[in-house]
Formats: structure tokens, sequence, C-alpha cells
């Protein structure tokens, strides 16, 4: 497997560099809108809206909540397998998520250099072509494993729903008892979806940082999918 | 006694009359979600089976699973339950005491051994080498222990011998543990529920020694026909929960309406046992009927979970610091919301900075 050190492209000559592939972009759209679904459906079964009137026969109002719920699970998950699949078939940006290079000593080099740089003790923009180090290292804790142990915990709960022996209690059932009840289960997927939600405002600061800031493009990279780079700071 | 004495010939022997017998069994065979042929078959065991002897213990409890137990719903189960394990030992319940009492155990374990089922009630306290539960003198993690080697199957009761219960809250001063961390190779059946409901309790003895072998277990070893549901899953209130249909007060129109009890705590969704479709008192009532939520009594730490009356619960991390996973997330949210414009400011302050220098930076 390729690792990303050696990038046959030199960022110094500021040719644009075509990063991010469709599957990753499309992905990456998906990944952030169901999940925008679950941490609102989901906060809403935890802390429902206010109790409505009338016959019960003529609301559904918590199902339909539940039922956008689980839908976005779905499209969540789905996705996030498909995801993974990329990764393996992609380009070498594609694996960046998935593989943090602890090997490497010019990666934690730029690990360093990036924390110094938003710590602002170091004045030298970082250049990445595709994801810079410490947001890597971000992206793989809360939203590699956050994605997973969301999948994991729901997936574990909706068995329950389904019931003892359905595909997601077989599957995903051994999850409670590693957790200890179904109670506690329930309280660390709200604890996963706030860390999630933390990782979310960073992550969309930090982009639209460098892209005002910095001097590679970002959000426009995840749009168009290129890398642009700008010369000096500005 | 007579060795070879069926369950049958007990309970005749007990006075119950045969058409009670058999009524008994259709009503088991009922209770356990059986057909009507498995009657039948429970009478035949019963009545061909030698009966199998029950060694009830005491641990640190509050005895709720005896009260439960010999309140079983329908007289004749009890009438009948009690007689057929006819409790060759249970320190609450039996007329013998002292050193007569002890010594049933031992003849037990001598004309029994491998063949009794050793029902747990309560759970051993480990601190002090288990001085907090003294018996007959010794610690009862040591009676515990001998009985567990020589029967054949554990019942655990309740949830003090399930998961711990009460006594073994935070900080659990005595180290009160539930049976299976403490005897690891005998096959164990959970009956959690503080206390468990009489007729499952009575379902799963009768199960047990009709047909000699466990009913069918969940993966943390309950019995998978009561305990296979969460309340929720066929509670009666389900549609206001699904309508958006709560009670937010106890004392609110939506109380009196019977909407679901959600908001105030409820924890049906969370709690595998069959108060919903059983109940209480022989089929009377139950808590969420009578308008209060379920506790969570038959899960795991129910009683560390903080509120008994609010639906977001206690994480179970944060020490003595109540903390739910709502208020960690909010301030953690919050917090980064804050770092995040607090940074920004800093940003466009140290570039304007470079920027009045004149824009000199090139890398
Ligand atoms: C990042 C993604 C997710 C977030 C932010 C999220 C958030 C939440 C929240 C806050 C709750 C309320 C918990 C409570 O009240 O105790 C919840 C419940 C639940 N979630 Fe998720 N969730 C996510 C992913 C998933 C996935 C992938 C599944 C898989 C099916 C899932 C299934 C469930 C289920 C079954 C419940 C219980 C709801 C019920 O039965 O009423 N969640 N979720
Ligand atoms: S009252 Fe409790 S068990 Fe019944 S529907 Fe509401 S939350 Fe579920
Ligand atoms: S309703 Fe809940 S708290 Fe009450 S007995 Fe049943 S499981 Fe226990």
């Amino acid at each position: 497997m390729n690792s990303t050190a050696a990038a046959p492209h030199d960022p110094a000559s500021r040719e644009p560099v075509y990063v991010f592939e469709v599957p990753v972009r499309v992905w990456h759209w998906l990944h952030t809108f169901s999940f925008l679904a679950l941490a609102v459906s989901g906060y809403l079964i935890a802390n429902p809206l206010p109790s409505i009137g009338g016959e019960a026969s003529d609301h559904f109002l918590m199902g339909n909540i539940r039922l956008v719920h689980f839908i976005a699970a779905y499209v969540f998950a789905i996705g996030f397998a498909v995801r993974i699949y990329w990764a393996l078939v992609g380009n070498r940006y594609a694996r960046e998520l998935f593989i943090l290079p602890i090997w490497r000593g010019d990666w934690w080099c730029g690990l360093l250099h990036e924390i110094r740089f938003y710590l602002f003790l170091s004045k030298d923009t970082p250049v990445s072509l595709g994801h810079n180090p410490l947001a890597q290292v971000a992206m793989f804790l809360f939203n590699v494993l956050g994605t997973l142990f969301m999948i994991g915990t729901g997936f574990a709960l909706y068995g329950q729903a389904l019931g003892i022996g359905s595909w997601a209690d077989r599957l995903f059932g051994w999850i409670i008892p590693l957790i200890g009840s179904e109670a506690l289960v329930r309280n660390w997927h709200i604890m996963g979806m706030w860390l999630m939600l933390v990782f979310v405002i960073i992550h969309i600061y930090m982009a639209v940082r460098a892209d005002i800031m910095g001097r590679t493009s970002s959000v426009s990279t995840i749009i168009g999918g290129w890398r642009l780079f700008r010369n000096g700071r500005r | 006694m007579g060795d070879q004495q069926t369950f049958y010939e007990a309970m005749r022997e007990h006075g119950i009359t045969r058409r009670s017998f058999l009524k008994f069994c259709s009503l088991t065979a009922a209770g356990l979600g059986m057909g009507p042929e498995f009657a039948g078959k429970i009478a035949h065991a019963l009545e061909t089976k030698p009966r199998t002897p029950v060694i009830w213990l005491h641990g640190l409890e509050c005895t709720c699973c005896s009260e439960s137990f010999i309140r079983s719903g329908h007289p004749l189960a009890a009438d009948v339950i009690l007689s057929m394990i006819s409790l060759d030992y249970d320190d609450t319940l039996m007329a013998a005491a002292g050193y007569q009492a002890e010594e049933i155990l031992e003849q037990t374990v001598q004309k029994y051994d491998g063949n009794f089922i050793l029902a747990c009630e309560g759970n051993p306290p480990l601190n002090e080498d288990g001085m907090y539960c003294i018996q007959g003198g010794k610690p009862y993690i040591e009676k515990l222990r001998y009985m567990a080697s020589h029967c054949k199957a554990i019942i655990a009761w309740g949830s003090c011998a399930s998961w711990g219960c009460v006594q073994a809250a935070r900080p659990n001063p005595t180290r009160a543990t539930p049976i299976h961390k403490v005897i690891h190779d005998k096959p164990i059946v959970k009956v959690p529920g503080c206390p468990p409901i009489a007729e499952v309790m009575t379902g799963v003895i009768t199960y047990m020694v009709a047909f000699g072998e466990l009913p069918e277990l969940d993966r943390q070893g309950r019995p998978k026909m009561f305990y296979s549901q969460r309340l929720h899953d066929k509670c009666y209130r389900r549609p206001h929960f699904d309508a958006g249909q709560f009670v937010e007060r106890f004392d609110d129109e939506g109380a009196r309406k019977g909407y679901c009890l959600y908001k105030v705590g409820c924890k049906g969704p969370t709690t595998h046992n069959a108060c919903s479709t059983v109940e209480w008192n022989g089929g009377l009532s139950w808590p969420v009927k009578s308008g209060h939520g379920c506790l969570g009594c038959a899960e795991d730490n129910f009683w560390d979970r903080g509120s008994f009356y609010s639906a977001v619960t206690n994480l179970g991390v944060t020490g003595g610091v109540e903390a739910t996973a709502d208020d960690i997330g909010e301030v953690l949210a919050g917090a980064a919301a804050i770092g995040v414009a607090a940074h920004a400011a800093a940003s466009v302050v140290s570039h304007m900075k470079d920027g009045s220098k004149g824009d000199s930076s090139h890398d």
C-alpha cells in the first residue's frame, strides 16, 4: 500500500491536485447530512418535544422521529461501508482517513508543526495535499472510531427493538453486555453524539479557516475535488 | 422421605388433588408461553421424574423475592410449587432452625450430590473475608461456594443475585457481588427484578424441575421466555409514546389521560421484564398501569443510574458527581464553540498584526 509521504506532487510547484474523487465527496456530504439528521432526531428521542393533545391514533410524531433516525442510520452505515471499500480501491488520499502513518517520522514532525501553528507558536503555514496530520488524528479518533461506535451501539439498540434473534441483534447484540446494560448503551450512544458534534464544530472551523488564511484550498476541495495552492500566506 | 418419590407423589402427599395438579400443569404451560400440548408433557414429567430437591439460600437481600414467590398469583400455583419443590432448605420459610436446619444441607449434599437445584436469593459480600454476612457462624460466601460445588444448576433470584442491586451501589462498602461473579463452574439462570414477578419465578423453577434442563437463556443469562422483550415493546401506553403524547408532570392533564411516562423517567424502553404482559399481583396491575414509570429494577445498575424521574440517566463514569451524557455533552460542545470563537479571534488579531507590518511573509 502506498504511503502518503512520497507524494509525487511537490507542493511548491503549486499546480492544482485532484485529491478527493467523486465517491469521497459524495460520501462526505451524505455522511454530513445523515449525521445531522441522526443528531437532531436522536436529540429529540432523548428529549422529546412538548406533549401534543388529541387522539393517539391521529398522531405519529415520535414514531416518525424514530423513523427518520433509522432511515438516516441506514444511510450513515451503508455510506460508511462503501467509503471503506473506496479506501481500498480509491486514490492515495482516500486512505488517509483510516490509516494514521504513526510509523513515519515526518508525519510526527508535521503533526508537531501543525499543533504549534494552531497555538500561534509558528507562523509557518503548513501545507498538505490530503489531510494535514492534525486533522487526520482528529478525523480518525472522532469520525472513524466515532462513526463505528455510533453504528455499533445504534444497531445494538435497534436489535432490541427488532427483537431477540433479529439480524441486528445477532450482529451487534453482543455490544450490550460488553458495555453493561441497554440503559448504559443508550447513555454512551448520546455521549458519542456529543463527542462527534464537538468534532464537527472544530472541523468546520478548521476547514473554513484554512480556506481563508491557509495556503491551500479546503472547502472548495471537498466540493470540487481539486486542491489549489496559493502563494505565500495570503 | 422415599428416595425415588416423584413430584406427583410428593404433591399428593401434600394433599393436592389430581384435578388441581392437572390444572396447575395447564396453567404453567400457558405461563411459559407453550402450546396446550405441553400441559400433558409437564404432567407426564412430573408423574414420572424423581423429585428434584431445591435448596434456597439467602445472602445480602431484603427477602422481597421470597415475598413475591409465596404470593404467586394463582393460589394453586403457590401451593403446588411449594409442595413440589418442598423447599428442602430455606432458612426463611422452613420450620427447622439452628443445627437441625444446617444438617439438612449436609444431608442433601450427600444424598443428591450433583442433582439438586440451588436457588440463591441475595448475594455474598466479599470484603473483610465475607464477614458482612454470617450464617451459622460462617461467612455466607463459604456456604454458597460449598453448596454450589455440589449442585446441578443455580437460579439467581432477583436483581441482588443477578446484578448486585442496592447493596452493591457505589461505593459498595461490603463488596456485595452477584452470583455469576463468584461461581464460574455451574450453569446459572438469572431471574432479575426487585423482586421478580411471582409467575416468572414459579414458571422458571417448574420448567427446570419438570424438564430437567435450563430454559433457553439470552446473552446475559436470563430466560428468553420472560426477558426477551422490553416493557416498552408491550406497554399499553406505547401508542401515546409513538404519537408524542407524554406526561410532563405527575399532576398534569396528560397524567390524567394516561399518556406515556417516558418524560417523567419511565425506564420501560431499556428494561427487560414481563411486567407489561404478565403484570403483578395475579395480573392486577403494574407500575405504568398505576401511573408511575418503570424504575428499571430488572436491569443491571439501575440503582446507580441517578434519577428515577428523568429520561436521560447517569453515565456512571463520573464517580461521585451525578452527570448525564447530556450535561457533559452540552458542556463539551459549549467549550468547543467558545474555543473555536476564541481561536478565530486570535487568528484575526495575529493576522492583522502581520498585515500591518506589511505582507512580508513568504515561507
Ligand atoms: C452519529 C450518529 C448517531 C447519533 C448522533 C445518534 C443519536 C442518538 C440519540 C441522541 C439517541 C437518544 C438516546 C436516548 O434517548 O437514550 C439515539 C437513540 C437511538 N439510536 Fe441513534 N444516533 C446515531 C446513530 C445511530 C445508528 C447508526 C443507529 C442504528 C440503527 C441508531 C439507532 C438508535 C436507536 C435504536 C435508538 C433508540 C431509540 C428508540 O428505540 O426509541 N443510532 N440516537
Ligand atoms: S410508559 Fe414507559 S414503557 Fe410505556 S410506552 Fe411510555 S416509556 Fe414505554
Ligand atoms: S415496572 Fe420496572 S421497576 Fe417495576 S417491577 Fe417491572 S421492571 Fe421493575
